[in-house]
């Protein structure tokens, strides 16, 4: 039996308003590498903040190398052993390497001068114990981000981390450079230090970890040992069965012969789109499953123009769409509704009024002046039509909840009358009842003819709304389910099989 | 509904600046003699034009989140341009060449701002040195006297020191023309929902189809415009063009009066009348002083009091 590092037992953390880690549990032994495995919100990132003394606990314990534990600072974190890799990193790019080594700790001369000297040939020995051979001297930034991210641990475990916590280390990094980074990692095994391990690819996960922790929306699932764990069972772990049991009501597809609406081909961009054909139909809704880090926003930022494409085109009713920026993809008739509420969709000290009318705004002007009286009754309208629950127009928007500032958010777009409405996980962080308000409405807005392409990272809400699924996996299309092959199961099977397609090409 | 103690700071916080300014009104008519003589009131007209027209651009630039300290190099510029051109091409064409340089120059600033996304502060910064050198340039480093030129001079000055029905101050006029004017924009028309929009949150704006560069643009270049008429106002009071001097520290005025004025640096609302109130307790606070035989020095501290008990009482409240 391996030796445990790290023992958290019943760890409680509530925000607000939220319970954002209900009583969760986390055992890394000395030298394995541990994955933490959960789709956004299910409480990886602020289990880590706890750990490390950015946040508080409420309640729990936690056990580190024989100890208990409980830090209150991220300096403390690190003088016990546990070193964080951030996805930022917190380092200074304009110095040079081995300062950014010995940041805060740097070794003096005799007459209490910084003893460069001293600091470059550790650094030297350091870093080529690690097998990275690069001049020290030169500032960081010199440096890709990689190598950063090298030094960064270097720094941890030269400052004797027994735990080393890499968060995401792999979303910037290139196929060669993960390989390096990992040559690392299985460096630090062998002398026995543990790593936590946070990633969105499985794939990655499945080579470099030997156990993992699922988590779910705040709640402890499990904990499996790598081997013993397919990759299907580990996604139905992570997005399956919604709580609430809602059952598909759909049934045809009646969109085989409808006309394209939008149609992107080949589009490839960065390392987050690797050539993405698809099509959305007239009045059809669409859901676009996956993983974090599918691709699935992006591909949503490419149609609204938030970000052009490397190569390939977006069609639209047949013709090349030609969109530059947002305010092109809304003349075309396009709605976005964001992942980020609060920093891709309100303007929060503006009233529901403007907000619900910022997008419209330029066609409801005479002379550049707002016609109040139209803008009046639209808001009024949607406001009874979504049932949006707030004190008076003019209410400012950050006071409303979160289900009713997703409304006002709808109704911005609704307002316009769109053709295409992106729905970028529309249900995420409100209730349960505001939910199924805007599931209702999506079916609505199909039935008037508008196109939705819904992205959701629960499958199960997925399988209610939409006429066709397709599903993304690392960047790609890898498969696509209509109508009746709808079902979670079906969609997580296609999930877990693009890795082994991916070797097959 | 009954009154909370939150919607009372809330009321409190909206009128606090203009409270200050009844204080300061009652203070001085008990206090100091003659104060409500006429001449003293054209004097608070013919003083506070330049920070009310600079503050009025300022407003709506601070009201994107950013700053424009090169209002006052500006002010030079566009009044030495004036003085300096007027007698070759005439007054109205060298008025037009004056506003048209600096709004030139005020878009500029906005493609950096809002296209490039660099820092506001620093842009202007630079703007406020370079202006001031072209200026101090384009006057050969020579106060242009009103006087030395003649004719053109004289109609000039007339923009400075003409009084309406030979009582009212001239600056009247482009006060309430430019006042009315941004806070009908700002309260009233589209573009100035969509600039507080852009200060509150500019990445939902933008992605609500706002173009937020052109926003920018228009925000900085309307602050230069704002600022080259209080320029030739200003140049026209003192009946010289002065490169050097001219606005210098203007925007320092301009900034104080928006921010006392309860618009906050952060951006996301403009608040028009406000600055106008912030203005007029500037002023209020030099005129006591002045009339009540207390040196300016003490004016200065008691106006830096006045800014950061403002900036306090409008502070977001803690959560």
């Amino acid at each position: 039996m391996a030796e445990v590092l790290l023992e958290i037992k019943g760890l409680e953390k509530t925000f607000p308003g939220v319970r954002a880690l209900k009583g969760v549990q986390l055992t890394v032994n000395k030298g394995e590498v541990h994955a933490l495995m959960g789709e956004n919100g299910a409480g990886k990132s602020t289990l880590i903040k706890v750990l490390t003394g950015i946040y508080q606990k409420n309640g729990g314990t936690i056990r580190f190398d024989g100890k208990e534990i409980d830090c209150k600072t991220p300096i403390e974190a690190n003088e016990v052993g546990i070193s964080t890799i951030y996805q930022e990193l917190n380092l200074v790019l304009f110095q040079t390497v081995y300062e950014n080594l010995f940041l805060g700790r740097e070794p003096r001369t005799g007459f209490g001068a910084v003893d460069r000297k001293a600091m470059i040939e550790q650094t030297d020995k350091i870093l080529k114990d690690f097998g990275i051979h690069i001049d020290v001297t030169k500032p960081l930034k010199a440096y890709s981000t990689a190598i950063q991210q090298m030094v960064a641990i270097a720094r941890a475990v030269s400052i004797n981390a027994k735990l080393v916590i890499m968060d995401e280390p792999t979303s910037s990094l290139d196929k060669k450079e993960v390989q390096v980074l990992f040559g690392i990692i299985r460096k630090l095994k062998s002398r026995g230090i543990a790593v936590i391990f946070i990633s969105h690819k499985l794939d990655e996960i499945y080579e470099i970890c030997d156990r993992m922790t699922v988590f779910k929306d705040g709640e402890y699932v499990g904990e499996y040992d790598i081997k013993d764990i397919d990759q299907f069972r580990l996604i139905s772990l992570m997005v399956g069965k919604d709580t609430v049991a809602l059952e598909r009501k759909k049934t045809g597809y009646d969109f085989a012969d409808a006309s394209p609406l939008v149609e992107v081909k080949n589009i490839k961009q960065g390392m987050r789109l690797h050539g993405i054909n698809a099509v959305i139909k007239q009045g059809e809704v669409v859901g676009l499953a996956g993983l974090l880090g599918s691709g699935r926003t992006e591909l949503a930022q490419v149609l609204f123009g938030v970000n052009m494409p490397d190569e390939g085109e977006v069609f639209w009713m047949g013709s090349s769409a030609g969109i530059h920026s947002p305010s092109d993809a809304i003349k075309k008739g396009m709605g976005f509704c964001t992942e980020d509420r609060k920093v891709e969709g309100i303007v929060p000290n503006l009233s529901v009024k403007e907000n619900m009318t910022i997008a419209l705004l330029p066609k409801l002007q005479k002379f550049g002046f707002v016609k109040k009286k139209e803008q009046d009754e639209i808001v009024d309208k949607y406001i009874e039509r979504l049932k949006i629950k707030t004190p008076s127009p003019e209410q400012a928007i950050r006071n409303l909840s979160g289900g009713n500032q997703q409304k006002v958010l709808l109704a911005r777009w609704m307002c316009m009358n769109p053709k295409l409405m992106i729905l970028d996980e529309p249900t995420r962080g409100i209730d349960v009842g505001a939910k199924a308000e805007i599931e209702v409405l999506i079916q609505e807005l199909s039935k008037s003819g508008i196109s939705v392409l819904m992205i959701s990272s629960e499958i199960a809400e997925l399988e209610r709304n939409c006429d066709r699924i397709i599903v993304m996996r690392d960047g790609k299309v890898i498969g696509e389910v209509i109508d009746q092959d709808i079902h979670q199961d079906k969609i997580m099977e296609l999930i877990a099989q693009g890795s082994e397609s991916e070797g097959m090409v | 509904m009954t009154r909370t103690k939150q919607d009372t700071i809330q009321i409190l916080k909206k009128y606090s600046a203009l409270v200050m300014l009844l204080v300061f009104i009652v203070l001085n008519s008990l206090f100091t003699p003659n104060f409500f003589q006429l001449g003293n009131l054209n004097n608070v007209i013919t003083q506070i034009c330049p920070t009310i027209l600079c503050g009025m651009g300022m407003t709506l630039v601070i009201s994107t989140g950013g700053i424009d300290i090169s209002v006052g190099s500006v002010m030079a510029l566009a009044g030495v341009m004036t003085a300096k051109y007027m007698s070759q091409i005439g007054i109205f064409p060298a008025i037009v060449l004056g506003v048209l340089a600096s709004v030139a120059l005020g878009c500029v600033v906005g493609f950096f701002v809002g296209v490039l996304r660099l820092q506001a502060m620093v842009i202007t910064l630079g703007m406020m040195l370079g202006v001031r050198g072209i200026a101090q340039v384009l006057c050969n480093g020579r106060d242009i006297y009103f006087n030395t030129l003649g004719d053109a001079g004289a109609k000039l000055a007339a923009f400075g020191i003409y009084k309406i029905g030979g009582v009212i101050p001239v600056q009247i006029i482009p006060i309430v023309v430019a006042v009315a004017a941004v806070w009908i924009l700002a309260e009233k028309m589209v573009l100035g929902r969509q600039i507080q929009a852009v200060g509150d949150n500019i990445r939902s704006s933008m992605l609500s189809g706002i173009h937020t560069a052109g926003v920018m643009m228009f925000v900085y270049g309307f602050s230069a415009f704002c600022a080259a008429f209080a320029g030739i106002f200003q140049s026209a009071r003192v009946c010289v063009a002065a490169g050097s001097s001219l606005g210098q520290l203007a925007e320092l005025d301009a900034i104080a009066a928006v921010v006392i004025g309860g618009t906050p640096m952060s951006g996301g609302k403009a608040r028009v009348l406000g600055t106008v109130i912030g203005a007029l307790i500037m002023q209020m606070i030099t005129l006591t002083c002045v009339m009540n035989n207390i040196p300016d020095p003490y004016a200065q501290v008691f106006k830096a009091l006045i800014i950061v008990f403002a900036v306090y009482i409008q502070r977001e409240q803690a959560k």
